[in-house]
């Protein structure tokens, strides 16, 4: 079979296996970036009881696998029924999907994590100072001042996050979540064929230039309040 | 040249031919398999490869003359392993099937095949269709003849596919899927474990030949056809001396190559 003819007949497989790696990296990417600010935050700014938890957790998961993770929540929940059953959550752990999801919000927020850490620590104290004279509540100094220039500071390192999320949810199909990796081994199973390999790469690579052109657009996005300044002195 | 000197040499030059055709006597020949089978093939708490797949090929090997290494390679790839030399033959309870055929050839059976469906006992799965099993979770290993059976046979269920058959039993045992299909026999095996005790062998057994082939047979490259009919002839043999019959008992209370 020649690599066109391959894709002609499974093509309808490896669409389902891009929807599910978008699937998995989108809701992950999202859910922990909707965590990992508060923590970041308390990173930064709390007491240091509050810290040690978020310290423990976070070295916990990047000092581990991905897939040991995954494997310890998965395979892990399955011998923990009854008790699960009795907490009423079987019904979430019983699913491929949901124990993935789990790890990989689990992971990227301990990422992301440390990523806004270093965002937020980066603020320029006087700015936040400044913020104070003129009377701003904390949220407000949290909604104008730390978080646009966290995100600004962090902006670049969470984009490589998120494409290591991307790819780290090739390891979904050991617990049969079958992303665009798990399909293509099934793929190569049935037809011995190398070139299903080649198209993977292609699809990932695909996403992965959409992604980073998105996130550069919003990423100037962010900075133009810098940009034309920087453009005019490029100028003179 | 001194006679003396001579000598030395003709001694040298004969130990080194010595030494060759010692080395050229025992061919040295590796064989691939999964290791995690049981008890086909699987990995022993010290790290050695055993089981019925491995006793029965490293006999042949004894047979046909040749020193056999056990190389464990992952299913997904163990057909591609052979054709790109990482091992000579697979023992590794594979089907004799048609899309194989097209990629190696076979030995004649070592053992004939069928696979099974399996339910938690007291499961209110009785009948073996799509429409019955419509959503039902069925569980199967990824690229076996087991997980092309229940993506033909039943479309309309929710298909779980695993790396291994460990993998399927341990959630077999956890109760995260409803069912599976699986060999009759690793299953049969399992089946009397603390953890498959959960579990029971249901319906018929699935013999179609469209699925389960001719039977289990070890597979060369397509060029080796030497190998094949030595394989062959050595099978031949183990089956009339009582060898085969031997391994076999130490595995099964049923004689695997007639199912009998």
């Amino acid at each position: 079979m020649n690599p066109i003819e391959i894709m002609v007949s499974y093509w309808p497989r490896m669409l389902d296996g891009t929807l599910m790696t978008l699937k998995l990296t989108i809701l992950g990417a999202l859910i922990a970036g909707a965590i990992s600010p508060w923590l970041a935050l308390v990173r930064s700014h709390g007491s240091l009881i509050a810290q040690t938890p978020i310290r423990i957790y976070v070295s916990f998961v990047r000092g581990t696998p991905i897939l040991a993770q995954l494997f310890l929540v998965f395979y892990g929940s399955g011998q923990f029924r009854p008790e699960l059953m009795e907490l009423g959550l079987w019904n979430f752990f019983r699913d491929p999907f949901n124990c993935a999801i789990l790890v990989f919000v689990l992971n990227s927020t301990a990422y992301q994590t440390e990523i806004m850490r270093g965002g937020i620590q980066g603020v320029n104290l006087g700015e936040i100072e400044a913020a104070k004279a003129i009377g701003m509540t904390r949220m407000t100094i949290l909604r104008r001042v730390i978080f646009p220039h966290a995100y600004r500071i962090a902006w670049p390192a969470l984009s490589n996050e998120i494409i290591l999320l991307m790819k780290a949810s090739a390891l979904a199909s050991v617990v049969t979540v079958f992303d665009i990796m798990g399909r293509t081994r099934q793929i190569f199973s049935k037809t011995f064929d190398f070139s299903i390999y080649l198209w993977a790469a292609l699809i990932y690579l695909a996403i992965t230039s959409l992604f980073v052109f998105g996130w550069h657009r919003i990423e100037r996005r962010l900075n133009r309040h810098i940009l034309p300044r920087n453009n005019a002195n490029a100028v003179s | 040249m001194s006679l003396k000197a001579k000598l030395v040499q003709t001694i040298a030059a004969s130990a080194l031919v010595m030494g060759m055709s010692s080395a050229a006597m025992a061919e040295s020949l590796r064989l691939g398999t999964e290791g995690a089978y049981p008890p086909f093939n699987y990995i022993e708490s010290n790290g050695e490869i055993a089981g019925f797949d491995v006793e029965i090929g490293l006999e042949l090997c004894k047979r046909i003359g040749a020193d056999c290494e056990v190389v464990a390679q992952d299913w997904d790839g163990i057909i591609p392993g052979l054709i790109a030399n990482k091992y000579d033959f697979i023992i590794a309870s594979m089907f004799i099937t048609e899309e194989r055929k097209k990629q190696v050839d076979f030995t004649d059976p070592y053992y004939l095949a069928a696979m099974t469906h399996m339910v938690p006992k007291g499961s209110e799965i009785k009948e073996f269709t799509n429409d019955a099993l419509k959503d039902v979770i069925i569980g199967a290993q990824s690229g076996t003849t087991q997980a092309d059976y229940i993506e033909q046979m039943y479309p309309d269920a929710d298909i779980r596919l695993y790396p291994t058959q460990d993998e399927v039993n341990l959630d077999m045992a956890s109760g995260r899927i409803d069912m599976q299909v699986g060999d009759m026999l690793p299953l049969l095996d399992w089946s009397t474990t603390d953890d498959g005790a959960c579990c029971e062998l249901a319906g018929e057994p699935i013999t179609d030949p469209a699925f389960v082939g001719e039977g289990v047979g070890i597979a060369v490259r397509q060029e080796d056809d030497d190998l094949r009919e030595r394989l062959n002839k050595a099978l031949q043999e183990i089956r009339a001396d009582g060898t085969y019959k031997k391994i076999n008992d130490k595995y099964f209370t049923i004689d695997v190559y007639t199912m009998k």
